[in-house]
C-alpha cells in the first residue's frame, strides 16, 4: 500500500548539494528499511529527519557516514561517493563531517578533552600538545560544558552535558556537515531548548551543514529549516514546516496536528520574535 | 599538495600570518609562532585565505599573549575570533593527579579498604546463596527448574565437544610421556597405572575444573555483570524476584551437578588418549591396556576424582556469580570482573586440590 508522495515541488539539484542520496535501497533479510530513497540536503540548512519508530532514520544515517552499506542506490557526500568507495578512499572524508551519536558514545577511558583530542590527532599528527589541549578546552567552551569538564571522564556527566562532551568530540575537526542523532532526547525541556539554541548558533557561526534526526517537535518548529518526513521507506516529503502542513498525507497531518504538534507550533507562535531575538544574542555570545 | 600557513614578521613588529589557516595547515605555523621571541605590536590577518576555528584560535592566541590587536581580518575570521576567544589558556585537559607521595599511601590504603570489603562482600554473597537455597528447600516450587536445565546444557551438554579433545590429548601426553621416563627402567608397562591413576584421581577433575572456569565462569561474569548494567537485576529485585533464586541458584547447582559428570567423562576419555597411544607407540593393545586399568587403578582413585569435583564447580560457579552481582560502574568493569572470576576460580580450585590430595593421602586413600 503506497502512499503517492505528497505534492511537493519536485526537488531541483544543486552542485553545491553536500549530500545526495539517490535510489537508496536497505534490507535486512526479508526487512526492508528503504526502498528507493531519495534526499538531497542543501549547504548551509539545518535539515531535521522525522518518522515513525521503525522507519529507519538511524539507518539512514548510518549509511550516509557509511557504517551501513546500502544494497543499491548511491550517496554523495561533499561531492564524493560514498556507496563506491573503499574504506581507505574516504579516510578523508571522515575529516569533513562530525557524528553526535544517541548516548554520546564518548570514550569512556578517557576524559572529555582526551575525547576531542582523539580525532585531531589521528588526522595531523603535526600539531603540538599545547595546541591540541588548546583547541579542546575552546571545543568544549563553544559546546557549552564549563571549562573544568575538561579534565573529567565520562562517567561523571550527566546526560545531558555527554550529549555536550559529544558534539564537542563531533566538531573536533571543524567540519563542514555535522550529523546529530536525537540530540535532545532525553534531556530535559530546558536542557533541549538550550541544545537547540547552541545547534542553531554555531551551525550560524561555523556555517554547518547540519542532518538532524529528532523526535522533538519543539526542535523542528525553533531550528530546522527545512523537515524530510520518512515513511514506507522513503521520503515521503520534504519542505519547510508550513509546506508540510499543506499537503494532505494523513501521517504528516497527525504528526503536526496531534496535541504535541499543536502545543509546540502555539509556543513557537507565542515566543515568537523574542525567540528569535534570544537566538540571536546566543549566536553573537557563543 | 596543500599550501601551508605561512608568517613573516614587519620591522613595524607586525606579525602577517597568509596563507589557509586551517587545522589542516596550522600545525607548524602554530610552533614557529610559540618559539618566537620577539614582541608583536599587531597580527595581520590580510593574506588569510581561508579560516576556520582552529586558525581563528591560532591567531587569537598569538595576539592575546603578547597584548597585541589584530588586524585585517574578514567578517568570518572576527566571527570565528569571537567564538573562540574566552576559552582558558593553560586548558589541564588530563584528569587531577596527585602527588607521588599521596598517591602510594593513597592506592595502600585503597588496596587494604578494597580487601576487607571484598571479604565481607564474599561472606555476604554466601549468606545470600545460602538463604536463597533454604527457601528453594522450604519451598521447592521457587525453584528455576527450566532456568537450571538451560545451565545444565551451557555447562555440561556444550562442553563437550572441547573437553574430550582436551582430555583425549591430555590422555595421550601423559601416557606417551611417561613410556619415554618408564623404558629407563624397562617398566613401560606401569605407563597403565600412571595414566588410569592421574586421569581419575587429578587430571581428568582438574583439567575440566580450568575448562568451566574458562567457559562458564567467565561466562557467569559477563552475563551478571551486563545485565547489572542495563538494570535488569535492579528490576527484577522491584518485581519482588530475588536474582539470588533466578540467576545464581541455577548456575551454581548447574556447575556442582555437571562437575563431576565432566570430570568422569574427561577421565575416560583420558584413559581411552592413552590407549590409543599406547597401542600406536609401545605396543600394548588397546583392549589389554583397558582391561589392565581395571585391575591397577583402585576404585578409591574413582572416589577422590568424584568427591572433589562439586567443590571445584561450587567455586568456580560462585566466583562467576559473585563478580558478576560486583559489576557497578562501566563496560570496563565487566571485562575486569571476568578476568577476576575466571583468575580466582582457578587459583582456589588449584590451592583446594592440593589441600584434598594431602588429605586423601592421611586417610590411607593414597
Amino acid at each position: 500500500m503506497d502512499q503517492p508522495a505528497p505534492h511537493l515541488p519536485a526537488e531541483t539539484g544543486d552542485a553545491t548539494d553536500p549530500i545526495v542520496i539517490e535510489g537508496l535501497v536497505n534490507r535486512f533479510g526479508d526487512h526492508v528499511i528503504h526502498r528507493d530513497l531519495s534526499l538531497r540536503v542543501r549547504k548551509g540548512e539545518i535539515l531535521g529527519v522525522v518518522g515513525g519508530s521503525g522507519t529507519g532514520k538511524s539507518v539512514l544515517m548510518r549509511s550516509i557516514i557509511g557504517l551501513q552499506v546500502p544494497a543499491a542506490g548511491s550517496i554523495t557526500v561533499l561531492g564524493r561517493s560514498i556507496t563506491d568507495a573503499r574504506d581507505d578512499d574516504d579516510i578523508d572524508i571522515r575529516a569533513r563531517w562530525g557524528v553526535l551519536f544517541q548516548g554520546g558514545a564518548l570514550f569512556s577511558t578517557l576524559t572529555v578533552g582526551e575525547n576531542v583530542e582523539v580525532p585531531l590527532r589521528e588526522f595531523y599528527p603535526e600539531l603540538g600538545d599545547a595546541l591540541l589541549h588548546e583547541i579542546a578546552a575552546y571545543k568544549v567552551m563553544l559546546s557549552g560544558l564549563p571549562e573544568e569538564a575538561v579534565g573529567k571522564y565520562p562517567a561523571e556527566l550527566s546526560g545531558g552535558m555527554k550529549k555536550r562532551a559529544g558534539l564537542a568530540r563531533a566538531l573536533a575537526l571543524d567540519p563542514e556537515l555535522l550529523f546529530l542523532d536525537e540530540p535532545t532526547a532525553g534531556l530535559d525541556p530546558i536542557g533541549a531548548a538550550a541544545f537547540d539554541r547552541l545547534t542553531r548558533a554555531l551551525q550560524e557561526t561555523l556555517g554547518l551543514t547540519v542532518f538532524l534526526i529528532t523526535h522533538d517537535l519543539d526542535t523542528l518548529y525553533e531550528i530546522c529549516d527545512r523537515v524530510a518526513v520518512l515513511a514506507d521507506g522513503r521520503v515521503i516529503a520534504v519542505g519547510t514546516i508550513p509546506e508540510l502542513l499543506a499537503t494532505d498525507h494523513p501521517w504528516i497531518q497527525q504528526y503536526f496536528n496531534g496535541p504535541r504538534g499543536r502545543a509546540a507550533r502555539d509556543s513557537r507562535a507565542r515566543a515568537g520574535a523574542a525567540a528569535d531575538m534570544v537566538d540571536k544574542s546566543a549566536a553573537g555570545g557563543a | 599538495m596543500r599550501q601551508p600557513a605561512e608568517f613573516s614578521a614587519r620591522d613595524d613588529g607586525t606579525i602577517a600570518l597568509s596563507g589557509p589557516l586551517t587545522v589542516a595547515t596550522v600545525g607548524p605555523l602554530d610552533q614557529a609562532l610559540r618559539g618566537l621571541d620577539q614582541p608583536v605590536g599587531a597580527v595581520d590577518l590580510a593574506g588569510v585565505t581561508a579560516i576556520d576555528t582552529v586558525g581563528a584560535w591560532t591567531a587569537w592566541r598569538l595576539a592575546r599573549d603578547s597584548g597585541a590587536e589584530i588586524t585585517g581580518a574578514s567578517a568570518e575570521a572576527r566571527r570565528l575570533i569571537d567564538a573562540v576567544s574566552g576559552a582558558r589558556a593553560d586548558p589541564d585537559v588530563r584528569a587531577p593527579r596527585a602527588e607521588l607521595s599521596e598517591r602510594v599511601p593513597g592506592a595502600v590504603g585503597d588496596l587494604v579498604v578494597g580487601w576487607w570489603q571484598g571479604t565481607l562482600g564474599v561472606v555476604g554473597f554466601l549468606g545470600q546463596l545460602i538463604v536463597a537455597l533454604g527457601h528453594i528447600l522450604r519451598h521447592p516450587g521457587a525453584m528455576r527448574g527450566k532456568a537450571l536445565v538451560r545451565q545444565l546444557e551451557l555447562v555440561g551438554v556444550s562442553a563437550l565437544g572441547i573437553i574430550g579433545l582436551m582430555s583425549f590429548l591430555v590422555g595421550i601426553v601423559i601416557a606417551q610421556q611417561g613410556a619415554v621416563q618408564l623404558q629407563q627402567f624397562g617398566a613401560e608397562v606401569y605407563t597403565v597405572n600412571l595414566t588410569g591413576r592421574l586421569a581419575m584421581r587429578e587430571l581428568g577433575v582438574l583439567m575440566t575444573a580450568i575448562m568451566v572456569a574458562g567457559r562458564s565462569g567467565s561466562a557467569f561474569a559477563a552475563q551478571l555483570g551486563t545485565m547489572k548494567l542495563t538494570e535488569e537485576v535492579d528490576a527484577m529485585r522491584t518485581i519482588g524476584v530475588s536474582p539470588m533464586i533466578v540467576l545464581v541458584v541455577p548456575r551454581v547447582l548447574a556447575s556442582v551437578l555437571m562437575m563431576p559428570l565432566l570430570g568422569f567423562y574427561a577421565a575416560v576419555i583420558s584413559i581411552i588418549g592413552g590407549a590409543a597411544i599406547s597401542d600406536v607407540a609401545l605396543g600394548i593393545p588397546f583392549m589389554t591396556f583397558l582391561l589392565r586399568i581395571q585391575e591397577v587403578v583402585p576404585i578409591r582413585d574413582l572416589w577422590v576424582g568424584m568427591i572433589k569435583a562439586p567443590f571445584f564447580g561450587a567455586i568456580i560457579a560462585m566466583a562467576g556469580c559473585y563478580q558478576g552481582m560486583q559489576v557497578k560502574a562501566n563496560a570496563e568493569e565487566v571485562g575486569a570482573r571476568t578476568t577476576m572470576a575466571v583468575v580466582q576460580a582457578i587459583f582456589m580450585v588449584i590451592v583446594l586440590d592440593a589441600f584434598f590430595a594431602v588429605f586423601f593421602t592421611n586417610i590411607g586413600w593414597g
